[in-house]
């Protein structure tokens, strides 16, 4: 018997089965949000859930504005919740 | 029955409305989409009098920038993301740059604030700007709106005066009384009695004009947008590259790119400009959009890492010189134009407005209209 797939959320381990998208895997995992928006910093997780809202946007591997509902989870992948935009770093 | 009937509601068909209703004309606004669905809502919203050389069109931009900081005010607070943002024009080489200072020398004697950039003070304005640039001119009046925000609010504020919005309602002719004068403007569902017509539909102006009977050379020079996801305040201006002003007047067919970049409020850096003239053809185009990312990243190279979430394109309303059509038609008494704002329809639309309200009042235009007038093409006469 082979053991479940995880990835990393944040520093924890979300296990999930082939085919789950991140956003599956994590409220399955029962977190419900991982961005916060950018004006309100009000915290946000799936919402249409098929790719057209841009609501549960999140960090995969230092990359932000993955939508999780559509981005497939892979084993080993660090997803961190997002703040605002995800860009800090371009701050001017 | 209404005293003016303006056909179009995007931001110049608002303005129309608006400014009419407060000369407490009776307004009916016919819309054949939905309320900005065209061109107003396929630009960046800008407010330029930075990329216009000195003449009529500076004029009419200076006029309508007063009225859109009026109107912000008056509709406040923060109606439609007003936003005085300044342009920032930038020379990407000597002898361009050359020709900036001198074009920048002309619009300030026509009463326009420029300050000279020198190119070791570009970072102070936009840090995050190419590090090899030779300097440019930055423009402090040169704003920007939210288009569909900004055109919602003029109608409504149109509505609470008394004039009437209805979508669905596509123009077929105008109906005509025995002195030749127009006495209603036929739709595909009814008829609506009315004494004037505004023609302001945009890109489809000719088209309108052509159902009137009054056609005027009106045509669509379309334009694609790329869009950033949401980024911080990374532009703090609207950016462009020197050849635009030479673009945006040139009457070449084929495709003209030059780059255009700034930032909006909700966030995401919009990407242009280009232009093409090829009809009503809205077929996206790959090779466009990469020449516009190509030339963007040239001037902010961080973008090179930034992902786009969506473009979008539309059609600018162009006349043969440039130039808007804005005052009544003289074939057809009681048809009155305002269309052909090209890509400064958003700017222009206050003035625009204003304009028509004092022409159906016969009232006294506060700005001279003549170099607008429809009577100034060959095709249109008594």
């Amino acid at each position: 018997m082979t053991s479940q797939p995880h990835f990393s959320f944040d520093g924890s381990q979300i296990p999930f089965r082939p085919g789950q998208s991140v956003g599956a895997a994590l409220t399955a995992a029962g977190v419900r949000s991982w961005r916060s928006t950018r004006r309100g910093g009000r915290p946000r997780g799936l919402f249409c859930g098929i790719g057209v809202c841009f609501d549960c946007l999140v960090v995969v591997d230092g990359r932000p504005n993955e939508r999780a509902c559509l981005r497939l989870a892979e084993p080993g992948m660090e997803v961190s919740t997002q703040e605002g935009t995800g860009h800090g770093d371009l701050e001017v | 029955m209404p005293d003016v009937v303006v056909v179009g509601a995007g931001i110049v068909g608002a303005a129309c409305a608006y400014y009419a209703a407060r000369e407490g004309l009776t307004v009916t606004v016919l819309e054949r989409g939905t309320v900005a669905g065209g061109t107003t809502s396929r630009g960046e919203g800008n407010i330029l009098v930075s990329d216009k050389e000195p003449g009529p069109e500076l004029n009419l931009a200076l006029a309508s920038r007063t009225r859109w900081l009026e109107l912000a005010a008056e509709f406040g607070p923060d109606p439609f993301e007003l936003e005085e943002k300044g342009g920032l024009v930038v020379a990407t080489s000597d002898p361009g740059a050359a020709a900036l200072t001198r074009f920048a020398e002309g619009q300030r004697a026509a009463g326009v604030e420029t300050v000279a950039v020198s190119a070791d003070q570009l970072h102070d304005h936009e840090p995050n700007l190419a590090p090899d640039l030779p300097g440019g001119v930055l423009y402090p009046q040169d704003m920007q709106v939210q288009p569909v925000l900004a055109a919602v609010s003029l109608l409504a504020a149109a509505r609470s005066l008394g004039a009437t919005v209805v979508r669905g309602e596509e123009v077929v002719a105008a109906e005509r009384g025995p002195d030749g004068r127009v006495t209603a403007v036929r739709t595909r569902t009814g008829s609506y009695p009315t004494n004037a017509i505004v023609n302001a539909a945009g890109t489809w102006g000719g088209q309108v004009g052509e159902r009137l009977g009054a056609p005027i050379p009106v045509l669509p020079r379309r334009g694609f947008i790329l869009v950033t996801e949401p980024l911080p305040r990374v532009v703090r201006h609207k950016v462009y590259s020197a050849d635009y002003v030479e673009n945006v007047a040139s009457d070449d067919a084929g495709l003209e790119t030059s780059t255009v970049v700034e930032g909006t409020q909700g966030g995401t850096v919009l990407i242009g400009a280009s232009r093409e003239r090829v009809g009503f053809d809205d077929t996206m185009s790959v090779a466009v959009l990469r020449r516009l990312a190509s030339l963007a990243v040239r001037l902010f190279p961080f973008l090179a890492d930034v992902r786009l979430m969506r473009t979008y394109r539309g059609f600018r309303p162009y006349c043969p010189d440039h130039l808007p059509v804005i005052g009544p038609d003289p074939r057809i008494p009681g048809v009155f134009h305002a269309c052909g704002h090209e890509g400064a329809g958003i700017g222009l639309a206050p003035a625009t407005g204003r304009l028509i309200s004092q022409m159906l009042a016969n009232g006294q235009p506060d700005i001279d209209p003549s170099a607008f007038a429809p009577s100034r093409f060959a095709q249109v006469t008594a």
